[in-house]
């Protein structure tokens, strides 16, 4: 995104957060938004989750071989990463591709086919009735579907564990119960609540400003996710930098 | 009525408009008539706000509506009512909540008060009984009868038509005519439709401006078309053999 797209990007957002024409059809645009991104994600979230605390778990095992190290330990370990990087980043670069790309396509589709115009021209703040919903519906859902992948993801850490026998139950449970610093959490949500915000609002601006047909609004799908996705890691690192 | 006056409008150093002024009055349809690249769709998107003119105003009533500020232009296009060329629809919503939008963003309406406005506006196109059905369902013709009743659902006072009948059969293309001229004279409504068909100008068009590579080069009515000897104009309109035929024997 170079500074005439972020400037463009910044005077959307400014048209988004303009007072609603109507707040009930607003909340209803809501309520359907937040289940597509929250109830339509869960599934996939769920099996991601779990088979990568499991994955870590088995790794960790791994790389941790030493009779000084306490087999407990894989337990903090597994914990702290999937709370405080993998839940949060793992989960946005894969909402990114599939609530991204579909934000991205629905908007764009609209403006090639003139829906956005006729929005317009009923006298509709488009921007606000199109994008603001989305981005709602991300800073609210996101973060819940990562609470959702901590818990699975240090579950499938003891499921991974018991059943390849790289760590006993007990050991794994003492491992994420020794040194719990509740602060993790809060990172973590900080960093959702911001990457719910832009796999919303990136994929929207791309979206909105698309010209041409079809071929355009699929290389503007594309570009969203891209962009989604390097501006998560960015702000993931910003994030962590600022809170730890 | 509304007036424009002396629109100029660029694109990257494209000069698309070149001092386009012109007055369309209520009560009878007016056409924005030309070639392909002559300027009018840009006309009308510069008349409803969708571009920006470099220079130049648009007057409904005698409001400006270029200096206007965003909610100044809301309180106006809640007048307007337009039919896109390719219709428009809100293909997540059937006919009759795509009608029944507008409706349910700007009015205080009861449900029932706003199912009567969208069957008295359905029954109006000739379309009674389509509510259910979404736009993926309905034939072109269909669709930008859906298109009109959209339109009309907030009663404006200005309707706006781009090129409503492209992709249309000519039978078709007439009963479309005959609805815009009809709801025209019938609710007083300023009409302006921008198109290059010549059923259209021949048959509705009671006041018509023609372009030609961003200038206006000609204004008139249908009647008078016929006897005027501009090149330009005569080269777009009687184009077709059977157009040059009908013109020597008239």
């Amino acid at each position: 995104m170079n500074f005439t797209n972020f400037g463009r990007y910044i005077l959307l957002l400014k048209s988004v957060f303009r007072r609603p024409e109507k707040l009930k059809i607003y909340l209803k645009e809501i309520a359907k938004q937040m289940d597509y991104v929250g109830v339509g994600s869960l599934g996939l979230i769920a099996i991601i989750s779990t088979f990568i605390g499991a994955v870590m778990t088995l790794q960790i095992a791994f790389q941790l071989v030493s009779d000084f190290i306490p087999k407990t330990i894989i337990g903090s370990v597994n914990r702290d990463s999937s709370i405080l990087e993998l839940s949060p980043t793992i989960s946005a670069i894969v909402l990114a591709g599939k609530i991204g790309s579909a934000i991205s396509s629905e908007i764009g589709s609209m403006r090639v086919t003139e829906q956005i115009d006729a929005l317009e021209i009923m006298g509709i703040n488009a921007p606000g009735y199109l994008i603001l919903p989305k981005i709602i519906s991300g800073i609210t859902m996101v973060p819940m579907l990562v609470i959702i992948s901590m818990f699975l993801s240090i579950t499938g850490g003891y499921i991974g564990g018991s059943i390849s026998g790289a760590v006993t139950p007990a050991e794994y449970i003492q491992g994420i119960t020794t040194d719990f610093n509740p602060y993790t959490i809060t990172v973590a949500l900080v960093k959702a609540f911001v990457f719910g915000f832009i796999i919303t609002s990136v994929p929207a601006y791309e979206g909105f400003y698309v010209r041409g047909g079809a071929l355009e609004v699929s290389q503007a799908s594309t570009r969203a996710v891209v962009i989604s996705c390097i501006s998560i890691l960015v702000c993931d690192y910003l994030v962590t930098q600022l809170l730890l | 009525m509304i007036e424009i006056k002396d629109i100029y409008k660029s694109f990257s150093g494209n000069d698309v408009l070149q001092g386009i002024s012109g007055k369309f009055e209520e009560g009878v349809t007016n056409l924005i008539i030309g070639g392909s690249g002559s300027g009018k769709t840009t006309l009308l998107k510069c008349m409803v706000g969708l571009h920006q003119p470099d220079s130049g105003s648009v007057l409904y009533d005698g409001r400006d509506f270029t200096p206007m500020t965003y909610e100044q232009r809301i309180e106006v296009r809640k007048e307007i009512g337009m039919l896109f060329q390719g219709s428009a629809l809100f293909d997540s919503m059937t006919v009759e909540e795509n009608i029944m939008f507008p409706l349910n963003m700007f009015t205080d309406q009861s449900r029932k008060e706003k199912l009567e406005r969208v069957d008295f506006c359905l029954e109006r196109v000739n379309l009674a009984g389509k509510n259910k059905l979404f736009p993926a369902e309905l034939s072109g013709g269909m669709k930008k009868r859906v298109g009109i009743a959209r339109a009309i659902s907030m009663n404006p006072k200005y309707l706006f038509c781009d090129e409503p009948n492209s992709g249309l059969d000519p039978k078709t293309s007439i009963v479309i005519d005959e609805l815009i001229q009809e709801i025209t004279e019938e609710y007083k409504t300023t009409t302006i439709v921008v198109t290059h068909d010549m059923n259209s100008v021949m048959g509705i068009g009671d006041y018509i401006l023609f372009l030609h590579e961003g200038k206006k080069f000609w204004e008139g009515s249908n009647k008078e078309i016929a006897h005027t000897d501009i090149q330009e104009l005569n080269d777009f309109v009687f184009a077709s053999r059977f157009m040059k035929a009908a013109k020597d024997k008239f």
